[in-house]
């Protein structure tokens, strides 16, 4: 199923387009709500969840900014669902940790229509301020990184962004498509039955596909596929024993900012801020005691390596972790490297499919006999 | 100096390696004292968090012992172990604990002789690596 319409805009009106389509969405009643990332009164642009047609005016989906992860959202929106419909317009990776949340039931699906979006990366949030501040916009933007020009002055898109290999979005049931559409043009491609009948209604108009979009995509995610596998070999080699990771983690102030800001970890409550790491006293000064001296607060590689364990199988490469750390640590490459040796490990990918069981959910007899060697 | 005597920290499970254990005990075989038995009601109860933590505390090896499959006591808390198991292996695998140093084993009660078997490799196989990498980071690693 590719369906496209297409959606012509003349300069500086790309976003006034896209609010007609949501507002479309609304007013025939195809959607509740929707959505959708949206300028503010005054800066920053945020999801924002819109109910009434005739606010819609400040839609940015293309905005080169994910302040929290739109997953995190999806999952206040629906773990408890209100029974009505949303489109959610949402970038690729947070639509892959969607997908991840969803098995974990703390997204329900029943009654989304997920509306993905070519992504050519995101600044981080103070970047993004900046780049308002110097009268960007998502439409200069877009053009720019299609020419292969992210950067500002004096930043760029973020480290994720840029050895991310999924700049479109699957399991989506639209997908905004703006890479290969071409000058004053974006793409509403219909990826589902129920994405179809949602263009349908909307009163769009079938068109050609973009031609040189799967070109364009192909090339697009063929580079950054590069530029990942030059990045993971550089941090192997660098972070390459518990010494190194040590030193790599240094900066760790146990803030535990990474795990509220990573969309895929997964537990309501995370057992390092339960009384079980709350040590007694007499603890820290056996462990002092030990070598002499004790670096305070403790417990910062268990925790790491607790994280790694528990949610590198399901790690989109986001690079929120790196985003919320306030000193800096650049988490992201840690858990993308670790992530792709347990993900293979299962033959698994986050965020690649609904219907595949994620790996510590089942077990077979007849499986992983190298791990104990042993026949009976 | 005297020879490097591994630390090898043992999660048994209370049905079938514990109790081959108490077996091998009993028969009067004898093993390497290395092993610190810790006994748990099942190999598919031992948190990747224990394994964690007796890495960072300095152990230089874990060994996790359980039922064979089809013989868990609990029907399939092994094999939910032996998951935790490889997935737990390819994180410490990058950071320098392989498999040679975080073993699974299943044996069943009546195989005294078994694990008397792997006491004996596993602490052989650990003086060949010598120390645990993480030894020489003390209190870093907490």
């Amino acid at each position: 199923m590719a369906e496209y319409a297409k959606l012509s805009f003349q300069k500086g009106g790309l976003n006034k387009e896209l609010a007609a389509f949501f507002r479309g969405l609304l007013e025939n009643g195809a959607v509740d709500g929707v959505l959708v990332p949206m300028a503010q009164n005054h800066k920053w642009v945020r999801l924002t969840l819109v109910t009434s047609a005739s606010h819609t005016a400040g839609v940015d989906p293309f905005a080169p900014v994910a302040a929290v992860s739109g997953a995190k959202i999806a999952s206040s929106l629906t773990s408890r669902p209100s029974g009505r419909t949303i489109a959610m317009v949402l970038r690729p990776c947070e639509i892959r940790a969607v997908v991840e949340l969803a098995k974990l039931k703390q997204v329900n699906l029943d009654d989304v229509l997920l509306i993905g979006m070519d992504c050519l990366g995101r600044y981080e949030n103070t970047d993004f301020v900046k780049f308002q501040e110097q009268g960007g916009t998502s439409e200069a933007f877009l053009e720019n990184a299609l020419a292969g020009k992210t950067s500002g002055p004096d930043f760029d898109i973020v480290g994720a962004c840029k050895i991310c290999e999924f700049p479109t979005a699957a399991n989506a049931d639209l997908s905004l498509c703006a890479i290969g559409g071409g000058n004053g043009a974006v793409f509403i491609e219909a990826l589902t039955e129920k994405g179809g009948q949602t263009l349908e209604k909307s009163g769009m108009k079938p068109s050609e596909a973009p031609a040189g979009r799967n070109e364009a995509v192909k090339k697009l995610a063929a580079a950054r596929l590069e530029a990942r596998d030059k990045k993971f070999a550089e941090f192997r080699a660098e972070v390459n024993s518990f010494e190194a990771l040590a030193d790599k983690l240094a900066g760790c102030v146990n803030c535990y900012n990474c795990r509220v800001a990573c969309p895929v970890c997964y537990c309501k409550e995370c057992v390092f801020i339960t009384d079980t790491f709350r040590h007694t006293g007499e603890q820290f000064m056996m462990w002092a005691e030990q070598s002499g001296m004790l670096k305070m607060p403790t417990d910062t590689m268990f925790y790491h390596l607790t994280r790694l364990t528990h949610m590198s199988l399901f790690c989109v490469g986001c690079g929120q972790c790196t985003s919320a750390c306030p000193n800096g640590l650049d988490l992201m490459p840690l858990f993308r490297t670790c992530a792709e040796k347990t993900q293979a490990r299962f033959d698994y990918q986050a965020g690649r499919s609904l219907e595949e069981e994620q790996p510590m959910a089942g077990f077979a007899t007849d499986e992983l006999i190298e791990v104990t060697g042993q026949v009976k | 100096m005297s020879e490097f005597e591994p630390k090898i920290v043992a999660f048994f499970c209370n049905w079938c390696t514990f109790t081959a254990a108490d077996l091998a005990g009993t028969s009067r075989l004898s093993y390497p004292p290395n092993l610190k038995i810790i006994r748990v009601m099942c190999s598919g109860m031992v948190d990747p968090k224990y394994v964690i933590k007796a890495f960072l505390n300095g152990a230089d090896g874990v060994l996790i012992g359980g039922c064979w499959p089809g013989d868990c006591h609990y029907i399939n808390g092994n094999l939910k172990a032996r998951r935790r198991v490889a997935l737990l292996t390819e994180v410490l695998k990058q950071y320098g604990i392989g498999e040679e140093r975080f073993w699974l084993r299943w044996i069943a009660a009546s195989e005294g002789t078994m694990l008397r078997e792997v006491a004996v490799q596993m602490t052989a196989k650990l003086k060949e690596l010598g120390p645990s990498p993480l030894k020489n980071m003390g209190q870093m690693a907490i």
